[in-house]
């Protein structure tokens, strides 16, 4: 039996010497209606047999050719080095380090990870990662709850769809009311907030690619008594204004972009970091530096009695574990791309993007100005969208993001460009959106 | 020292750090030289960023990454991997986390589906589409449940879903606000209670009885008409199966409670006992315990939760469903509790888990569940022929609780553990026993090593013995020393501060 | 154990000074600091807060546990022990002293008497 080391004679050995005549008298316990039921699964497969059904199912999904589709998930480049270095299997196949004398290597790690997280977003204090970036803005809407001691959170439309439906997940069944602002065009406009809100919520660049007036959406929060929730993107920091620096008291957001795969959207992993006024509200784990017994500096968990194991029904939240192993990801990542490597990525993302929207808008396609945007934005197209990404899926192009009827766009699609786009790519964007033999349907997506 | 007879395996972290040992193992910053780097993406020239984006949208100073050279990038998360324990070094038999082998075989798999977008249209990810198919097929067969959900990104997270779709359902029938409280044992997970109270619940603990299961009598006296959820782990936190399921679950669904089943010691009855026909409503599974993905030092997890029909209008989106010759993500439902994260689930687990389960078949999983039992009752006597009392001496399940000698105490006899090169139990938990030592060998450990284990236990109580301030100084072996705890804590230092 | 006698104590380990002047400082006991070990943390009430006698009002916190602190007496929060923002080492060091945690000025001085002397204190804290 595969990954089982027990021949018979071991079988043997062990009941003997638990002084038990049989395996079932293992289960004793377990009322004999309970015992093995019928379970309908697959007959085993032998590993040649697994990876020939992992072939053929594989060659079903599409993996190659021009790629724009972003919201939330990108392709980016990610060096060889960085899969190679995190998934040693140390890393892979260690536990949550509990115990610090042998779990330096994951505990600094970390500790680098953080470090990292709070350069990036210009604010101090960052955990040791969460689920996801949908599930990191609600934890970040609970923190501010518990903080200002307010019942109701602001959120920006231009968060993304997704992290709002989450939001709305987490909050209802403690009560606490959700308002939304609505967008002016594609940016949030300086919300008007009451002393009754705990924060106020926006992501930039935001679904729709736009970058919004953080500065005034968080001076408005402010005067308010209530806190600013920046929702980022990590990998557009390496050149836009960090959240710190526009007086954010919270980052969150997911690290998708910062070396991790797009693995059909997870894992990933989502970050929170927070102005210090803040530490002992934070959710999650979070590594800090001490010396052992002898002096030297070592790593350790620490400021666990927030956390469910110590607090129970009293924690900050019930979260457990660390998206580590993508968080690792993106820490070598990082390391591997230094400052410079990272703004390249960024800058060439916003090149690509900006080429992309003059060669559609050059083509006649209706791209909705109006914000500066970063490496997304929207164009209007004819058609429900997810007929326009069909048709373009048929022909070998992945693109083609819907755009919520929420936003008042009518039919409309995002589009994301990053530093892997190429020429060829925008070229056969163009020309497929273009031509009309290509969508009989209408008079062409344009 | 002399080399114990566990030492003879493999033991990376103590031969690490004879090399690594060092009062100054740097941080990747202190590596960094200013104008280095490992890698370069493609660049692409054109309109600077003040131009494109607006100077008021630019930062003023770069993010002070590391700036490093590939080979030192390499060896800096080298030398880092060799100061780190994991199961592929050694033995690592934590209580309740399951620790066993995860197949190299299932890495392979998982690297087949790196490349595809979320948002890609479902006509070019129908292979992906029918393997998560497979996967709530398979979990909800396993289980006993009708029907499954992909979406929780760990275990704490199912019991999130869970808990809140048992609240949806209540105020469905009209009883959201009479039923205000979940039960929990004493023992249960810290998890339950905190789940409980981020759904809004009461949370009511109910002790445990001297036979090491739930009490029934408190159990009935705390039910009523306002209790909302019973959350219960099967084989309990001691390794104890609750006998008296059938009983508890008639009397919780007496009184219009649903029962929540913590899937975290599933592995002790997989293919051969399930929640659902025990009378459980809802489950989370923890795909890394039971179904071997990776711990990935400490994440990312995956939590499935399965349910019953009567609770399957409330699963939360999104999910798979056949449709025609195909399948498609269905986005939307009536009475969902709504969505739990972003996306499908944590997707490179559900591959692993999806590859385990087709290479083990029903027949591979009953050895799983009846191994594990055999390998945990086998080192719980060989742990007491080692002088340790077993709190709750019976035929266990897949984990047992120990204890050291009186005078000695658990939290030495694990630093001890490290200067063997084997990994200690989960310790201090469950917080009803004193001193507890929980352990869990998993199925995939050999006799042979559970004896080395074992002997490791006995010596090191021998060695006590003759030199009591002995194992008050371990570990000496390991990269560092015990570090200061109450430091890092009353004054924490959570980031690195550049000396520049 | 040390227990002054001019004290009143709660079977949750905390102690309050007798109410003469009207105001009643709490802190906890040094039973209570030897069982918690190295406190790391101390989250305190907000002066003006109105406190119900055996309601948790504030957490001291170790390096594994955290404990609730529960109020003496019903009153309103006069004052808080800043101190302990910088140095919760404070109580270890002298928890009758420059470990104190907060003053109640209590609705009926009279209710102090009501609560545990020295000696029944210490037979509560022996029981474990």
């Amino acid at each position: 039996m595969p990954y089982v080391p027990h021949t018979s004679a071991d079988v043997e050995r062990a009941l003997a010497t638990i002084g038990v005549s049989s395996l079932d008298e293992l289960f004793a316990d377990v009322p004999d209606a309970l015992l093995d039921p019928a379970i309908d699964l697959s007959e085993p497969l032998d590993e040649v047999s697994l990876l020939r059904r992992v072939d053929e199912l594989a060659r079903r999904d599409h993996t190659t050719g021009p790629m724009f589709l972003g919201g939330g998930v990108r392709s980016h480049f990610i060096p060889a080095v960085t899969p190679r270095l995190a998934m040693q299997s140390e890393f892979v196949t260690a536990y949550t380090p509990y115990q610090a004398e042998v779990s330096q290597g994951v505990l600094q790690s970390t500790f680098e990870f953080q470090t990292m997280m709070s350069e990036l977003t210009g604010l101090p204090v960052s955990n040791a990662s969460m689920y996801d970036g949908a599930s990191s803005v609600a934890e970040g809407a609970l923190l501010a709850v518990r903080q200002t001691g307010r019942e109701t959170v602001m959120v920006s439309r231009g968060v993304h769809p997704e992290s709002r439906q989450v939001l709305q997940t987490y909050l209802w069944p403690l009560g606490i009311a959700v308002e939304v602002i609505d967008l002016d065009g594609l940016v949030t406009p300086e919300p008007v907030v009451g002393d009754h809100v705990a924060c106020v919520i926006a992501q930039t660049p935001n679904f729709l690619g736009a970058l919004e007036p953080m500065a005034a959406i968080g001076r408005a929060a402010r005067d308010a008594g209530a806190l600013l929730v920046a929702v980022v993107d990590p990998l557009s920091l390496a050149v836009l204004a960090s959240p710190g620096s526009y007086g954010a008291d919270v980052a969150v957001g997911d690290g998708q972009p910062l070396g991790n795969p797009m693995q059909y959207g997870g894992p990933s992993f989502g970050f929170m970091v927070v102005s210090d006024a803040l530490i002992r509200q934070l959710p999650g784990r979070l590594v800090g530096q001490t010396v052992d017994v002898e002096g030297r500096r070592a790593f350790v968990l620490t400021l666990q009695a927030r956390e469910q194991h110590i607090r129970r029904s009293k924690a900050k939240s019930n979260i457990c574990s660390n998206h580590q192993l993508a968080a690792l990801m993106a820490t070598i990542n990082m390391a591997a791309l230094g400052p410079v490597g990272l703004r390249e990525m960024a800058e060439g993302s916003v090149r690509w993007a900006h080429r992309l929207a003059d060669a559609l808008e050059a083509a006649g396609a209706d791209v909705v100005r109006g914000a500066r945007f970063f490496n997304e934005f929207v164009v209007r197209v004819d058609r429900e969208p997810h007929e326009v990404r069909r048709a373009l899926s048929r022909r070998g192009i992945r693109a083609g993001v819907g755009v919520p009827a929420e936003y008042g766009f009518g039919h409309a699609i995002t589009l994301a460009a990053t530093e892997l786009t190429r020429q060829d790519d925008v070229d056969a964007l163009v020309k497929t959106l273009s031509d009309r033999s290509l969508l009989p349907a209408h008079a062409g997506v344009l | 020292m002399t080399p114990p007879a566990a030492t003879t395996d493999a033991t990376p972290v103590v031969a690490a750090a004879d090399r690594f040992r060092s009062d100054s193992f740097p941080l990747i910053f202190e590596r960094s030289s200013p104008g280095r780097r490992a890698a370069r993406p493609p660049v692409t020239d054109g309109d600077d960023m003040a131009t494109l984006l607006g100077e008021e949208h630019l930062r003023e100073a770069p993010p002070r990454l590391p700036e490093v050279a590939e080979l030192d990038l390499v060896r800096h998360y080298t030398q880092l991997a060799h100061r780190q324990f994991s199961i592929d070094g050694n033995v690592y038999p934590l209580g309740s986390c399951t620790m066993k082998y995860n197949p190299k075989l299932h890495e392979d798999v998982a690297e087949r589906f790196l490349d595809l977008h979320p948002y890609q249209d479902e006509e070019g990810a129908q292979g992906i589409l029918e393997l998560l198919f497979e996967v709530q097929r398979d979990l909800a067969q396993i289980t006993g449940m009708d029907d499954v959900s992909l979406q929780p990104a760990a275990g704490a997270h199912g019991e999130l879903a869970g808990i809140l779709m048992i609240r949806a359902y209540h105020m469905a029938n009209g009883e959201g606000e009479l039923r205000r409280v979940v039960i929990c044992p004493d023992g249960a997970h810290g998890t339950n209670p905190a789940t409980a109270a981020m759904a809004g619940y009461e949370v009511v603990e109910v002790p445990t009885g001297p036979d090491g299961e739930v009490d029934v009598d408190a159990f009935r006296a705390a039910l009523g008409p306002h209790v909302a959820a019973v959350m219960l782990t099967n084989p309990n936190t001691l390794g104890i199966f609750e006998t008296r399921i059938l009983e508890i679950s008639r009397l919780a669904h007496e009184v219009g409670a649903q029962l929540y089943y913590d899937g975290a010691n599933l592995n002790a009855i997989v293919g051969r006992a399930r929640p659902g026909d025990m009378g459980f409503d809802v489950v989370h599974l923890n795909l890394h315990k039971t179904f071997t993905t990776p711990h990935g030092g400490g994440g990312p997890g995956t939590g499935p939760v399965g349910v019953k029909a009567h609770l399957a209008p409330f699963l939360p989106v999104p999910r798979i469903v056949r449709s025609g010759a195909g399948y498609t993500i269905e986005g939307e439902r009536a009475h969902s509790i709504g969505r739990l994260r972003s996306f499908y689930g944590n997707v490179g687990n559900l591959v692993r888990a999806w590859a385990y389960i087709r290479r083990l078949g029903l027949v591979g999983l009953k050895r799983v569940s009846t191994m594990a039992v055999l390998n945990a009752n086998y080192l719980r006597v060989r742990m007491r022929e080692a002088g340790y009392t077993i709190a709750f001496d019976r035929v266990n399940m897949h984990e047992f609780v120990a204890q050291p000698p009186a005078g000695t105490k658990t939290l030495d006899v694990a630093k001890a553990m490290l200067d063997y090169g084997v990994h200690p139990m989960t310790v201090y938990f469950p917080l009803v026993v004193r001193e507890a030592m929980m352990v869990e060998p998993t199925e995939t450990e050999s006799l042979e090593t559970l004896d080395a284990y074992a002997a490791v236990l006995g010596e090191i109580l021998e060695r006590t013995a003759k030199d009591p301030e002995w194992i008050s100084r371990a570990p000496t072996t390991t990269p560092v020393g015990r570090v200061d705890e109450v430091r890092a804590a009353r004054k924490p230092v959570l980031r690195h501060e550049f000396s520049d | 154990m040390d227990t002054p006698d001019t004290l009143r104590y709660t079977r949750s380990h905390e102690w309050a000074t007798d109410p003469a002047d009207g105001v009643v400082t709490v802190g906890i006991t040094d039973f209570a600091q030897d069982q918690l070990g190295d406190v790391v943390f101390v989250e305190l009430p907000k002066v003006g807060t109105k406190v119900k006698a055996g309601q948790a009002i504030a957490v001291i916190e170790s390096v594994k546990t955290a404990s609730d602190i529960y109020a003496p007496l019903d009153g309103e929060i006069v004052a808080v022990n800043e101190v302990l923002n910088g140095e919760p080492e404070a109580i270890n060091a002298g928890p009758y002293e420059g470990g104190w945690l907060f003053r109640i000025e209590p609705t009926d001085p009279s209710a102090w008497n009501g609560l545990l002397e020295a000696s029944a204190y210490e037979a509560v804290a022996q029981e474990g």
